[in-house]
């Protein structure tokens, strides 16, 4: 298999996808992969296109989607957020699929919503994201900022005692929003303003020392400190380093990651990273039933026991089985049929619960807080009792608390204001 | 929350009678619920422990070890370990905080394991016998948290208090002065007298005076102050100012916040110190970086966009070296450095030989035709190896910091980064300018036709030229691992920093890329701490486009001949 889906990938790369696509037969409903297989993202996002191709594969073993074979449609948007509309386009009009299971960044889907919109077809999107949306046509299978960060925030404060804050992130939406919220959440329960600092540094930055030495004095108050880091991608294995070459441990200053999981950690020597925590809805350490099927098959399709687990591929394992669920029971993959047959839809997660697909288009999940190890595994420390319904407007931001999405009819709002009873079209206005 | 003092005395040899358990709201309820528990069952079953005097230490150890691999009961066994006063005990404690001590999944027997690549070496943890090796999946690790690691740190310290190397031992009382407790001082005033190390006295001392400073009595506490002194450590200046902003007691107050005075000024020039420490060490990595390009771009004239993917390479060559020899991690960076000169060196000279050669004097052919190489060869990393970072181990003679006071610690990886720097760089110097090669790389690059008519080779040398400089930038890429990740995007962060040097130091000009990489480095890092990360890196950008206006020829332009015009 393994050779197949390098094929695959070879052929997407030099750009003969449509090629591949048009040459199969017509009687096979068509699923789209959209995510970058070169330039920066190709780091997180190839696993993803590698993950859904295990599930249409083993949908397939379990004998299609209303008797028909499913056939998975890869394109390479090559980490260009232009593109990303382009390549959607092209899903949707030339290769005709029924739903579209991709992107990453929040402006790769910025860039693709208006298409989905425009031509009304569903996109599944799986990965944790800054909320404040909500799109008649894409589902958020990833956490909201209540699904991840809020939650983690609490087991600090709770368990670990937090009483200072750095707040650290990449300089794009996705930080900003999610640190707007944690400030507010923080004030509201009574932080003080100087105990909350807020740092932000460009893409892929790796000179961490200036920073690093600054986390350290503003945790030498004697008052327990933690970093919540909404650091993303590249820029967090020299953080990381430098945390260790400077000597901030675990114990001393926690920095508690949304960005880092399994996958990312594989390229790190996470020996001086041990105890550090990241806060998701799902770990590859978690003893399940449903777990230890999925990460063998994952083993099996990918070629090597090697390969980890992550957060978003149980997200598009979610978003994916409650397509499949909705489609039988809309009978048809009908993009509108399934948008209202989704809704309430519920699918065994792979921590031991049953996710369910709620109005406002996120889905329920745990959140669980996990420690690093030194194998590049996490080791769960706390979970949330039951599961958590993504909101998808904070409540803690003063322009969305007042604020609700519902997909149902009569409804049908992604940004229904309850105090002025309007509903504002596809966007906040 | 609370402290809860039990004697348990289990043995004859005291060492540590008095176990200490603080619990401050740190553990989740549960456990916490668990933990209570376990002290009350002990607590209830003292005597018949001590009745059951007949086991062995070694055995009450044994029975500890599979409770320690379960959540429910790791706590209580965790409490059981650090009583236990057997000979292996310190042992245990730190194998468990160090993660090497697993269980063997065929009959629970506790190992301490060393990991050799895929397989585990182990070692019977109650006797120290070889147990011969293991693969992953035979043994499994005993996992602990954050609670516990401050927990065995604690216990740690206060057994080596006596240990026989004076580093444990100054580390040992380093973590005991952090959350001073009375058994703790007990402890360090009693083996102060015997203390023969002077860091090791002198941290005790500060201990000793750290409590009397919260003990009683404003005369022991100002004759405290004045005999801590100017002393930057954080437990200090914490004790300060909470004594300085304690009206009742005037005198105390002032003597603190005057010395408070003293230690923050010593903090704010260390901090000066820190920042320019800082600078020269980012300013190395961008010197490093682009000493490589100096020779392509500044010498030779043409412009390499895969100048970063040749960094690239030697990063992957270091990995692929590790990856070889697992046992050897330590000497790994002494083969790489040949190594990845070599690998870049050779795809250097490809390079020029097949595609730079034949578009000498088309600048903008040449930079499309290097940018679609430099893509060409990060998707050529991506489709072989993998999409993601791989893992490079830092030697563990380059981690670490150190230490010259609290308030001033230096990387030892950044230091010998710095130096290494240097070493290149003096070395490239040498090379241009006192060898047979270096002579005609000048010539070749002053004046071409002139230097082919007096014999230099123009093809062979531009050919060995490229190389040297991507196998420089090959070099670059072993020192980067040791700071950065290693992934095939790697170089795309190194191309535009390191063109901004080479054309701020002047181009064709080696001392002037040194002296613009230090400069921009500690100028970025002054910048940092009022600007911000995003923001510094703006205006230094900005500052180089202002400078570039004025001085079109960077800081060290060439004169005469040379500057070819």
């Amino acid at each position: 298999m393994k050779t197949k889906s390098n094929f695959v990938q070879v052929i997407c790369a030099t750009g003969l996808c449509l090629a591949s696509a048009t040459a199969t037969a017509a009687d096979t409903i068509k699923v789209g992969v959209l995510h970058s297989l070169s330039g920066t993202m190709a780091i997180s996002e190839t696993t993803l296109k590698d993950t859904m191709l295990m599930l249409v594969e083993q949908q397939n073993a379990k004998g299609g989607l209303l008797g028909k074979e499913l056939e998975a449609v890869v394109v390479d948007p090559a980490s260009d957020w232009p593109r990303f509309a382009e390549k959607a386009r092209e899903l949707i009009e030339v290769n005709e699929v029924d739903a579209v299971f991709g992107a990453w960044t929040s402006v790769s889907r910025k860039s693709v919503l208006p298409v989905f919109e425009e031509l009304n077809s569903l996109l599944f999107y799986p990965v944790q994201y800054e909320g404040e949306e909500s799109s008649k046509n894409v589902f958020y299978t990833g956490a909201a900022p209540n699904q991840q960060a809020i939650p983690a925030v609490d087991y600090l404060e709770e368990e670990v005692g937090v009483e200072r804050w750095i707040l650290a992130g990449t300089d794009y939406v996705y930080p900003r929003t999610t640190n707007k919220i944690l400030q507010a959440y923080l004030m509201d329960k009574g932080v003080a303003a100087e105990d909350i600092m807020i740092n932000y540094t460009p893409f892929g930055h790796s000179d961490w020392q200036s920073i690093v030495s600054d986390i350290k004095k503003f945790g030498s108050t004697g008052k327990k400190t933690a970093v919540v880091s909404t650091i993303n991608g590249d820029a967090n294995v020299p953080f990381y380093k430098e945390l260790g070459t400077q000597g901030v441990s675990a114990e001393d200053i926690p920095v508690i990651a949304f960005s880092v999981g399994e996958e990312e950690l594989s390229g790190i020597d996470t020996a001086p990273l041990v105890g550090h925590l990241a806060a998701w809805n799902y770990f590859m350490s978690v003893e399940t039933d449903e777990n230890d099927e999925f990460i063998e098959g994952w083993h099996k399709f990918i070629g090597t026991d090697e390969r980890v687990t992550n957060d978003p591929m149980e997200a598009h394992y979610l978003g994916f089985n409650m397509w499949v669920k909705a489609v039988e029971k809309a009978g048809t993959t009908d993009p509108d049929a399934v948008q209202e047959a989704i809704i309430g839809v519920s699918v065994p997660n792979l921590t031991g619960g049953l996710s369910s697909m709620l109005p406002n288009h996120h889905i329920t999940k745990p959140v669980l807080i996990g420690e690093i190890q030194d194998d590049g595994q996490f080791d769960v420390v706390s979970e949330t009792d039951g599961l958590v319904a993504g909101d998808a407007w904070s409540d803690f931001l003063p322009d969305s608390k007042d604020i609700v999405a519902d997909w149902r009819k009569p409804m049908m709002c992604g940004n229904y204001n309850v105090k002025t009873g309007k509903c504002s079209g596809q966007h906040l206005q | 929350m609370f402290t809860i003092k039990l004697r348990v005395n289990v043995s004859s040899t005291n060492k540590r009678n008095i176990l200490q358990l603080h619990f401050n709201g740190l553990l989740c309820s549960n456990v916490y619920l668990t933990i209570v528990l376990t002290l009350f069952v002990q607590l209830f079953f003292l005597p018949l422990n001590a009745s059951a005097q007949e086991k062995t230490d070694n055995e009450v150890i044994l029975e500890i070890a599979p409770k320690l691999s379960d959540k429910n009961t790791r706590d209580g066994a965790l409490v059981q370990l650090i009583a236990t006063d057997a000979p292996m005990s310190l042992e245990w404690l730190r194998a468990l905080l160090d993660g090497v001590l697993y269980l063997r999944k065929s009959d629970s027997l506790p190992v301490i394991v060393e990991k050799l690549g895929n397989s585990f070496k182990m070692v019977n943890a109650s006797n120290g016998n070889n147990e011969g090796k293991a693969g992953r999946r035979e043994v499994s690790k005993i996992k602990i948290n954050n609670a516990i690691r401050g927990k065995l740190r604690a216990a740690i310290a206060s057994i080596s208090l006596k240990d026989d190397d004076p580093q444990v031992r100054l580390q040992a009382v380093k973590t005991m002065t952090r959350s001073l407790n009375d058994s703790d001082l007990a402890a360090i005033s009693q083996t102060l007298p015997v203390e023969t190390d002077k860091h090791v006295q002198q941290a005790m001392q500060l201990a000793l005076n750290l409590a009397d400073l919260s003990g009683s009595g404003d005369q022991i506490k100002i004759d405290a102050i004045n005999a801590i002194g100017i002393n930057t450590d954080d437990s200090v200046t914490q004790k300060l100012r909470d004594l300085a902003s304690q009206p009742e007691a005037p005198e105390v107050a002032n003597a603190a916040s005057e010395s408070l005075i003293a230690i923050e000024k010593r903090i704010s020039l260390y901090e000066k110190i820190e920042t320019l420490f800082f600078g020269l060490s980012l300013g190395s990595v961008l010197a490093m970086a682009a000493i490589g390009l100096a020779i392509t771009f500044g010498v030779m004239g043409v412009i390499n966009m895969a100048h970063g993917e040749m960094i690239m390479l030697g990063a992957y060559t270091t990995w692929a070296i590790q990856t070889v020899i697992p046992a050897f991690i330590e000497y790994s960076l002494f083969i790489a450095v040949p190594a990845a000169f070599l690998v870049a060196f050779l795809v250097g000279m490809l390079i020029e030989i097949l595609v730079i050669r034949h578009l000498y004097g088309r600048p903008l052919e040449t930079l499309l035709a290097t940018f679609g190489i430099s893509l060409i060869l990060q998707q050529t990393v991506r489709t072989l190896i993998s999409p993601q970072n791989v893992p490079v181990s830092n030697p563990a003679w380059m981690s670490g910091l150190w230490e010259i006071d609290p308030a001033l610690s230096l990387a030892i990886n950044r230091v010998v980064i710095f130096f290494f720097c240097l070493f290149i760089f003096f070395t490239l110097m040498w090379l241009l300018r006192y060898t047979n090669f270096g002579l005609k790389v000048r010539a070749v690059s002053q004046n071409r036709q002139m230097a082919r008519a007096l014999g230099a080779k123009s093809g062979s040398i531009d050919a060995l030229t490229f190389g040297l400089g991507a196998g420089i930038a090959g070099v670059a890429g072993v020192a980067l691992t040791q700071l950065s990740n290693v992934g095939p995007n790697m170089g795309q962060a190194y191309i535009v920093d390191s063109f901004m040097v080479v054309v701020f130091g002047g181009v064709g000009n080696l001392w002037g890329t040194l002296l613009a990489g230090l400069s921009l480095g500690v100028f970025n890092k002054l910048l940092e701490p009022w600007a911000g990360a995003v923001l510094a890196k703006i205006v230094v950008l900005v500052f180089i486009i202002m400078f570039i206006q004025k001085y079109p020829k960077g800081l060290f332009p060439q004169k005469g001949r040379a500057a070819g015009d």
